[in-house]
């Protein structure tokens, strides 16, 4: 009786959505712009490969393409959140089903798209960054041989990008999921005729694979439990199963891929080196939207969370850990986009500290603004990179772009990129009213106001109460907000400030960036300063506050209450704690600015580091330790152990015997054993044909 | 249904014997053997129809050791390669008897 009712019910509702009719309706065209404009370049990358006069042609109508496409998406994407925002509520997502993928059985997978507040709010980010990176990309790839094949992967990573935000049900998801980290690994090894970028792509293939084992095996418990992937009725189903071992196991199954995906404590080794890549790939993959990818999974998977507090507490713990392990590293890098990767590791640690505990709209709201003042760092870096490289490109000196320490006093050269970059700077350190203050001060007092008294603090992981568990992170979340400022002002002074290190020669030929590159970082300055807006604290009152809030309420909100109960804190604690989180800020900008207002010493390399600082430049030597532990092992057993080892033995024992055997059947075959392979090939065929006319035939 | 995908699953077969009685070179030979393998895995899910879910049971199987096969097959190509000089595979004749 009852499943009846619940099945007519939901059929009612799905019958008759707010949406329908609209340009909702339009969900399927989505994807399918940018991968209409992967084809496209793709075909022209083929046509125009090995000629320059054809390169040099098809440059402008690969441009238009690819950004044609994605501005399309965009809009259509803009078009779609009007639509929503003028119905009064809509409480359900609306769910379209294209064609049915794999009818096994009782196993039954549709292609499925589903827009919600959720993905509504996503698309909007990657195809409006997307845009913007796409328009800068031209200006930095204009004299790059790849230049269509480099837009065919990155408009087919927005097309996966949009699948993996869309899909309907958990497979459909995992299409995108590994969509996005085949076109990643392209494109981090898009130079691949350099090793060491061909190496590094096939680093982030092989560790998110380990974080892609978890996420199936959690479709595959999801589906023996339930019998259903798709998000409506999975999780209806599980939510009645809260606190059992299996949510538990879904959980934390499914957060292993998480951290893969997102570069978390152990999985984060993968991402520094993916820095291999084109900088606007780091910007839009490796910032802005593929790494976040893991904190969207979380939000969107929030009931199975919310029925599972230990799983909760262990993001939690895991992304406190993160941003404070990789903020240290971030301290002593010297390759400015390193210092950038630490940095996105140790935001996405924010991310997670806050859909941990259950503020999914606060996690949501910090992978927004950081994936606006992110984006404008690595493209800003990307101009910098820009300029000098072309200044030692014109004297012929073999110098590392990315060195902090062939830097310094750009801003005279690059006003405009010096500008927007220091805005992201104060953006991500927390300086009011930039839109990074908002996101990570709604984390902080979010953790803070969890271990003050809710369901998840009463919970226990590991033995280790929940509110200890919660104030460490919140303790961990200020110190790693105290070291931010300080990594990220040491770039500010080391690159734009102080005395210039590029040399004599090259100080002349360095430019600020062509307006094509200038224009999109200075739209993302914008939205640096703009973005708070999204999600104003209450506490403020300087105009409509918790926008996105209320606006992601329908999909995220009862999981969020399940977890976190219903306080509030008192306006005084939550104006101390804003004040706190400044004052850490302003601590950071001040310390940075007094230890690096010294120059360092004149085109000398990274002085020669010692200790704790060799060790933190080194990255805690977390990558010598796997070399040693994991691979050097397996490459030992596989060189010695099976080709000499093995492979030699069987040899051996083949040869000896051939000595005998093999003399007599050599006099019998010569004529047929000519070491032809084709030869071989038919003999199998017409012996193949034989046995069947015989079976056939009798 | 089934008798076009058993036909459309002949056809790629034939292709991939074709391909690996004619041509030559080790990569396209790679290919075409993939070709008749899921060319059979084709003909595995269409009978799955009429006959339940064991045929789908196989073309993960299939699938699993191909991909197991074309890791190994790979790795020797690029082994000839290094070794040889060429992936041709009418002029590497070195297992003549």
């Amino acid at each position: 009786m009852m499943p009846t009712a619940i099945i007519g019910q939901a059929a009612t509702a799905a019958l008759r959505h707010p949406l329908d009719g609209t340009v909702a309706e339009f969900v399927w065209l989505l994807p399918l712009l940018p991968l209409v404009g992967a084809i496209i370049n793709g075909a022209l990358a083929l046509w125009c490969t090995e000629s320059v006069v054809r390169r040099d042609r098809a440059r402008p109508l690969v441009s238009i393409v690819a950004v044609g496409m994605l501005a399309s998406a965009f809009g259509l994407a803009v078009a779609m959140f009007l639509a929503m925002r003028s119905q009064a509520t809509i409480e359900l997502p609306f769910v379209r089903t294209y064609a049915e993928w794999m009818p096994v059985g009782t196993l039954h997978v549709a292609w499925g798209a589903q827009l919600d507040q959720l993905s509504a709010l996503m698309i909007l980010v990657v195809t409006g960054v997307g845009t913007l990176i796409h328009i800068f990309s031209i200006g930095y790839m204009k004299a790059d041989p790849g230049f269509a094949r480099f837009f065919a992967y990155l408009n087919l990573f927005v097309a996966f990008m949009l699948v993996l935000v869309l899909g309907s049900s958990y497979p459909v998801l995992f299409v995108g999921w590994e969509g996005v980290g085949l076109c990643s690994y392209l494109l981090i090894g898009f130079w691949f005729s350099d090793a060491r970028n061909a190496e590094a792509g096939k680093k982030a293939f092989v560790v998110n694979r380990l974080g892609d084992f978890g996420f199936l095996a959690a479709m595959f418990l999801i589906w023996t439990r339930v019998h259903t992937l798709d998000f409506v009725g999975a999780h209806a189903a599980l939510s009645s199963m809260s606190g059992t071992p299996v949510l538990l196991a879904i959980a934390l199954l499914l957060f292993l891929g998480c951290a893969g995906k997102s570069a978390q404590l152990p999985l984060y080794v993968w991402l520094p080196d993916a820095m291999a890549g084109p900088t606007p790939v780091s910007a839009l993959i490796h910032a802005a939207t593929m790494v976040t990818a893991g904190v969207y999974l979380v939000a969107r998977a929030a009931p199975v969370f919310a029925g599972a507090p230990q799983a909760s507490l262990l993001v939690t713990a895991v992304g406190a850990m993160t941003a404070l392990f990789a903020a240290t590293i971030a301290l002593r890098q010297w390759d400015i986009k390193k210092v950038l990767a630490y940095s996105t590791i140790s935001q996405l640690g924010y991310m997670f500290m806050a859909v941990g505990s259950g503020a999914y709209a606060a996690g949501v709201f910090h992978l927004v603004t950081h994936a606006f003042f992110k984006a404008l760092l690595f493209l800003g870096a990307g101009s910098v990179i820009h300029a000098l490289h072309a200044a030692y490109h014109h004297t012929h000196r073999d110098e590392d772009a990315q060195d902090l320490s062939n830097m310094g006093g750009l801003y005279r050269v690059m006003p405009w990129t010096a500008v927007a970059m220091m805005l992201a700077t104060l953006a991500i350190v927390g300086v009011p009213p930039l839109a990074g203050f908002f996101s990570k001060d709604a984390i902080l007092s979010a953790v803070f106001l969890r271990a003050q008294g809710s369901p998840l603090a009463s919970s226990a992981l590991l033995g280790v109460p929940g509110r200890v568990v919660l104030y460490a992170a919140y303790a961990v979340g200020l110190i790693t907000a105290l070291l931010t400022a300080v990594y990220m002002m040491r770039v500010m002074m080391l690159a734009f400030f102080g005395a210039n290190r590029t040399g004599a020669a090259e100080r002349d030929a360095l430019h600020e960036a062509p307006p094509i590159m200038t224009g999109p970082v200075l739209v993302l300055g914008l939205l640096t300063v703009a973005g708070g807006w999204l999600n104003l604290p209450s506490l403020l009152r300087l105009g409509p506050s918790e926008l996105l809030e209320h606006w992601l309420d329908p999909v995220t909100g009862a999981s969020a209450r399940l977890l976190s109960g219903a306080g509030e804190l008192p306006h005084g604690t939550e104006s101390a704690l804003i004040a706190i989180a400044v004052g850490v800020g302003v601590l950071g900008i001040a310390v940075a600015i007094a230890l690096f207002r010294r120059p360092i010493s004149d085109k000398t390399h990274a002085p020669t580091e010692t200790g704790l600082a060799a060790l933190l430049a080194s990255g805690y030597r977390i990558d010598d330790g796997i070399n040693a532990i994991i691979v050097r092992p397996l490459q030992w057993l596989a060189a010695t152990g099976l080709a000499r080892g093995v492979d030699a033995a069987v040899n051996r024992l083949f040869s000896a015997s051939g000595t005998l055997l093999g003399r007599a059947a050599e006099r019998s075959g010569d004529q047929l054993q000519d070491g032809d392979v084709g030869k071989y090939a038919w003999f199998v065929a017409a012996g193949a044909l034989a046995i069947l006319a015989a079976l056939t035939l009798a | 249904m089934i008798a076009e995908s058993l036909i459309v699953s002949a056809i790629l077969f034939a292709i991939g014997v074709i391909g690996v009685l004619t041509r030559r070179n080790a990569i396209i030979l790679f290919m075409c053997v993939e070709l008749m393998l899921n060319a059979v895995n084709l003909s595995f899910v269409a009978l799955a129809k009429m006959h339940g879910v064991t045929g789908h049971v196989f073309v993960v199987m299939v699938m699993t050791v191909a991909a197991a096969e074309a890791a190994l097959g790979l790795a020797i190509v690029i082994s000839v390669f290094r070794h040889f000089g060429t992936v041709d595979l009418s002029a590497i004749r070195q297992l003549r008897g």
